[in-house]
């Protein structure tokens, strides 16, 4: 289980982008939605280690791993699918699945994990992850490596962003098959109302602060709220309606 | 040979006692082994040291391994070859100097290769250089690669240099006929003092020749590295070199590329980047569970693979 407790970060330039969060999440999956620049992918990162929060406490499994690096808390289980994937010269598909699993990876192991994702390993697992792999084929990666390291904890910063509307279809099909099978908990960054629908708890971070926090069934009614109560909202087109 | 000349050889031209197919191996200067073949002759020169590598017309699918190896500390080795591959020949060459020095003398080699490429030849060239030893003297190497093209024919060079030379001044210079390609992938690492420069010119003279020069090197501690180039498109042409470099802790890379197009037709493009290892390239290999040093490891072979 993981748990943050009065979680806040101030930035350099004194803006507060967390505001004293506590939340625990225990198994299944988790959407996390709400306006640009209200402080989900910080939060995303403050539970990878890639930023340290100003004040509070990180618990997994009743261990404070609030003091430890990002190695050691993806040894600890976690993992982070980043919203813009890296590119590396000269590294392979195969070389990233191998490092995400930590054993050698073999063709029928690759395959097992790319054709999840809706890649053909004859296809890919020789390929450099370069420029020459397009953004959707890059995400697409990412993912598989969330799946190649099977954790207990996996984040999702908005993988939807950047995918066409072909490769969405099938994305949604990965996080639909994701939750049939669930490992531990997920949580997702999304704005996009067909990930929102496959999740079991949504969680609004607006502004630095949750302001909403259940079921679809009860979450669904605010979000059309804020949407209609003014011009301080506002979710990407294509999102949330 | 000993353990230690064997390991060189192993290191340089992987090769694992005898080579298959044509051969000449130079330790310390002297030829110690060599093997012509039905079709390679090699020839010890009668006016300078080095020697001459004949591949017979049509050649198909046949190797030859000149592997230079120097043990001995305060050796300068300087040798010529020169290799002349026949029409329509399909061959791959492996050259490599390997040097271990543990004296307080500066230990070298000069090789000056050229090779003049018969049509519609094909050839892969692979070059290797290491060194190693733990005395206060110097490995240096100055390699020089001299390649003419005739009409339609295939050059490809892979020339690396990873670990152990302190100095080195290599030369590469290529001229292109008609529809002829040339293809130079380098790849370079530098630590310590070490100091690499490397030179590159391509003439592409002949109609729809070729060139695509590739090199990707990495600058730790206090090493400098130069990288200099030019293609010269003197026809209808295409031309492109890349110089792409990662730089780490107090080193110097400076890149020097040059376009010279005679033609209207000449189609010359060039790309250069030097940067360190961004970090979001670490932070991902971090989530997967490697330490940082181990994360570096990682893109730093990649980049050489």
């Amino acid at each position: 289980m993981l748990e943050l407790k009065n979680i806040s970060y101030t930035a350099e330039d004194e803006h507060d982008i967390i505001k004293d969060i506590s939340l625990k999440i225990d198994g299944g999956f988790t959407a996390i939605t709400g306006p640009n620049g209200g402080g989900k992918s910080t939060l995303a990162k403050i539970i990878a280690g890639i930023i340290t929060p100003t004040k509070g406490q990180i618990i997994l499994d009743g261990e404070d791993i609030t003091g430890l690096s990002i190695t050691e808390r993806a040894h600890k289980g976690i993992s982070f699918a980043f919203q813009q994937p890296v590119r590396f010269k000269g590294i392979t598909v195969r070389d990233l699945l191998t490092l995400a699993s930590g054993k050698t990876i073999d063709f029928n192991g690759a395959c097992a994990i790319l054709s999840e994702v809706g890649l053909c390993a004859r296809d890919y697992i020789n390929r450099e992850v370069n420029a020459s792999l397009s953004g959707g084929e890059l995400k697409r990666i990412e993912i598989a490596m969330i799946i190649a390291r099977g954790t207990k904890l996996s984040l999702f910063d908005e993988p939807e962003a950047g995918i066409d509307l072909w490769s969405f279809n099938s994305l949604i099909k990965v996080f639909e098959k994701m939750h049939e099978k669930i490992n531990g908990s997920i949580v997702i960054i999304s704005h996009q109302e067909r990930i929102l629908k496959t999740a079991d708890r949504i969680i609004v971070l607006s502004n630095g602060e949750i302001t909403a926090d259940g079921t679809q069934e009860d979450v669904y009614p605010e979000l059309f709220m804020e949407i209609g109560s003014g011009t301080c909202v506002k979710l990407e087109e294509g999102g949330v309606r | 040979m000993d353990a230690m000349q064997l390991n060189l050889l192993k290191e340089i031209a992987d090769i694992h006692g005898t080579p298959e197919g044509a051969y000449n191996i130079r330790s310390n200067g002297q030829s110690v082994g060599r093997n012509s073949t039905a079709n390679i002759t090699i020839e010890s020169k009668t006016d300078k040291p080095g020697i001459n590598i004949i591949i017979a017309p049509g050649t198909k699918n046949e190797s030859v391994h000149i592997p230079v190896i120097i043990s001995e500390t305060g050796l300068t080795d300087l040798v010529y070859n020169d290799f002349f591959i026949g029409e329509d020949s399909n061959v791959v060459i492996v050259a490599g100097c390997g040097i271990h020095n543990c004296g307080d003398l500066d230990s070298g080699h000069d090789g000056i290769h050229t090779f003049h490429i018969g049509k519609n030849a094909h050839v892969k060239y692979i070059e290797k250089h290491y060194g190693e030893g733990d005395g206060n003297g110097e490995n240096i190497m100055n390699p020089t690669t001299v390649v003419e093209l005739e009409e339609g024919a295939y050059m490809e060079m892979e020339t690396t240099q990873i670990k152990g030379i302190d100095s080195t001044n290599r030369i590469t210079k290529g001229t292109c006929a008609d529809n002829s390609t040339f293809i130079v992938k380098e790849k370079l690492m530098t630590h310590g003092h070490q100091f690499a420069r490397t030179d590159f010119t391509v003439e592409l003279n002949g109609e729809d020749s070729h060139a695509d020069v590739v090199s990707r090197s990495v600058a730790r501690d206090d090493s400098r590295q130069e990288f200099s180039s030019n293609i010269l498109g003197n026809n209808k042409c295409n031309g492109h070199s890349e110089c792409d470099a990662i730089i780490m802790d107090r080193a110097v890379v400076a890149a020097d590329p040059k376009l010279t197009a005679a033609s209207v037709e000449a189609s010359l493009i060039h790309e250069a980047a030097i940067g360190k290892i961004a970090g979001e390239q670490l932070i991902k290999l971090m989530t997967l569970g490697l330490t940082e040093e181990e994360a570096e490891e990682q893109i730093v072979n990649g980049f050489l693979k």
